[in-house]
């Protein structure tokens, strides 16, 4: 190896320019062949969306649309329920969010700034609970909404995402209560906050952020969420838009075009959501908070 | 401590640092000038538990409690008619355990579970390893333009992905019989790629794989930028091949990333079920049947709810030793602190 090594430096700066160019060129083409994979099916989806009916039904599916449509849109719309599928996610997301917002905020700022015994253990608790496969929790809870009158109602729903919510949101909260100094808290105590006012006019104000991205994460859950909704929830028109969306699958086959159109409405708010926050979506999933 | 793990840090925000790598004994007094008096003190031990409160009271209502219910359940007998009179259900022992165990299609179901997992994982993994490291080394216009790509295919909601790749897969008017008619010169016309499940679960399996790679080669292209470039250079001028950089100066430093990624995902496509029940309209063949899809089957479609929560519970035993794995990893980074 010593033998070797004086030629080698040599050889590398003569070739190195050159082969570097190549081997950057072949990197970019796969850089681009993985772009246009991942991107597909995005681009199918609102591209669909604004196609001409017939042209989806069509043996001869194109790249690039004849003319562009809103037809499918309107069938979309068009579909029963489509506004009280609307108003019933609001209301179950908006007020699961702000209950899962209200009390991770306290817990996160328990775990992240009191050392008390049992504090270890219950972070413990928030992370495996996260690794519990939903189907298996399905059944019991379903079994226990239905003993205590929660089948097909809003509450039931509410309830069991907020809960969902919960450990992924302190987790990421908590994240944001220790980075903040706690002598800033301590000089508002010693200027005469309580600590009740020290939480409310130094902590929370430096927590805002943290919160408003912990409540994206949380929306985007509830938002996304389809098999409780699909279980629990039996009326018409206290389907939520995901459980709305499966009308679009007849027995006579499903209409891609609305059911494209639809789904780029539903995607819309969460895609913009998730581009906020996604950085900190990367960070919130590998340091312990895992994807609902 | 934390310091000298270096994958880490650059995963999470950079300002976090500071704050979690401070030792934190001092936390635990809960006001340094004001705890003067004995009753002061006395309130602010009990104030974390207080705090807390809230949050494990919900936790043990919706995790906790269905758990333990779960157990129960599968000891008794719980159909239809107890959901609907509340009579309660008789108890029968380990019946419905070895009513599963001794059923041919519950193994059947086991091992098909093993195998998507693992074909799934190894896909992803691979994928988003040779994605993220092939990002370090293309140009910055094309990386931005991959990246937006991935961030956009990782938004998208299951359900809408989902309903996208069924289409795709369409027998008369998918995209992939096009594709493979029209392109590749094959007879792929009016091709029904259902009958076979072999081929149902490739059509399955690209969706999974195909949602999961943004998180994994994101994830992994912060952990590679980690990697110290000096490093690389010196191993290289001292006549180490691309194998041997990776090998003993890139993958010490993403080996911890890698490894937590890789545990998520096993969890993750082991209990894979919305996109193979959307995929099938909410009714898949028995043979699309995975671990959760058998026991959501058996509990609403069978009505036989013991026998779906036993085969949730089996479920939980199986991933358990894999999320005892993934908790004491992160137990070890001192996450947990």
């Amino acid at each position: 190896m010593s033998a070797t090594a004086p030629t080698r430096p040599s050889r590398n700066t003569t070739y190195r320019p050159d082969r570097r160019k190549r081997s950057r060129h072949v990197y970019n083409l796969v850089g681009l062949v993985a772009f246009v994979v991942m991107a597909f099916p995005v681009y199918w989806l609102v591209i669909s969306a604004l196609r001409p009916n017939h042209e989806i039904r069509s043996y001869d599916q194109t790249l690039w649309p004849s003319s562009i449509t809103f037809d499918n849109f309107r069938r979309a719309i068009d579909m029963p329920n489509f506004g009280t599928a609307i108003q019933s996610s609001l209301i179950i997301c908006v007020t699961a969010v702000v209950g899962a917002m209200v009390m991770s905020t306290i817990a996160a700022f328990a775990i992240g700034r009191f050392r008390f015994v049992g504090r270890k253990a219950f972070m413990i608790v928030l992370l495996a609970v996260q690794l519990l496969p939903p189907t298996a929790l399905l059944i019991p809870l379903y079994l226990q909404l239905n003993e205590l009158g929660g089948l097909n109602e809003y509450w039931g729903v509410i309830v069991v995402y907020l809960v969902s919510t919960l450990p992924f949101a302190t987790w990421m909260i908590r994240g944001f209560v220790i980075n903040i100094p706690k002598e800033l808290e301590e000089s508002a105590m010693v200027d005469g906050c309580s600590r009740m006012g020290a939480f409310w006019r130094v902590i929370f104000p430096l927590l805002a952020p943290g919160l408003a991205a912990a409540s994206i994460f949380a929306l985007i859950n509830a938002w996304n969420e389809y098999l409780l909704a699909y279980v629990v929830l039996q009326d018409n028109d206290k389907y939520t838009l995901n459980v709305w969306l499966m009308n679009f699958t007849t027995s006579r086959g499903t209409d891609y075009g609305a059911l494209m159109a639809a789904s780029t409405l539903i995607a819309i708010p969460v895609v913009v959501f998730f581009m906020i926050v996604q950085k900190k979506m990367a960070a919130g999933l590998t340091s312990g908070a895992v994807k609902g | 401590m934390k310091a000298a793990e270096p994958p880490v840090p650059g995963l999470r925000q950079p300002e976090e640092r500071p704050a979690a790598g401070a030792p934190g004994p001092d936390a635990a007094t809960p006001s340094p000038v004001g705890a003067g008096t004995r009753r002061k003190r006395k309130a602010g031990a009990f104030l974390p538990y207080l705090l807390i409160a809230p949050a494990f009271v919900a936790i043990a209502a919706v995790f906790v409690w269905p758990l333990i219910k779960t157990v129960i359940m599968s000891f008794q007998d719980v159909g239809r008619r107890e959901l609907w009179t509340g009579d309660p259900a008789p108890w029968v022992g380990f019946e419905q355990f070895t009513n599963i165990l001794g059923d041919g299609e519950f193994w059947d179901v086991v091992w098909r579970t093993l195998l998507f997992m693992v074909a799934c994982v190894v896909a992803t993994m691979g994928i988003g390893l040779f994605l993220a490291q092939a990002m370090q080394r293309m140009t910055n216009w094309v990386r931005l333009a991959l990246t937006g790509a991935l961030v956009a295919a990782w938004s998208l909601p299951l359900l809408v992905a989902t309903s996208i790749f069924r289409w795709f897969a369409d027998s008369d008017y998918g995209v992939v019989n096009m594709v493979l008619t029209k392109y590749l010169g094959l007879d792929f016309r009016g091709h029904n790629w259902w009958l076979d499940p072999k081929q149902g679960f490739l059509m399955i399996g690209a969706v999974v794989v195909w949602g999961a790679i943004p998180f994994v080669a994101i994830t992994l292209y912060a952990a590679l930028t980690q990697v110290p470039k000096e490093l690389e250079e010196a191993a290289a001028l001292d006549g180490a091949g691309a194998a041997g950089v990776f090998r003993f100066v890139t993958w010490p430093v993403i080996k911890p990333v890698f490894q937590m990624v890789t545990t998520l995902s096993v969890i993750w496509d082991f209990n894979c079920f919305g996109q193979i029940f959307l995929m099938r309209a909410n009714k898949p063949e028995p043979e699309y049947n995975l671990l959760g899809l058998y026991s959501y089957e058996k509990a609403f479609e069978s009505n036989s709810l013991s026998q779906g929560a036993a085969i949730g519970l089996i479920t939980v035993l199986l991933l358990s030793g894999v999320a005892v794995y993934y908790l004491r990893q992160l137990l070890k980074i001192g996450e947990v602190e």
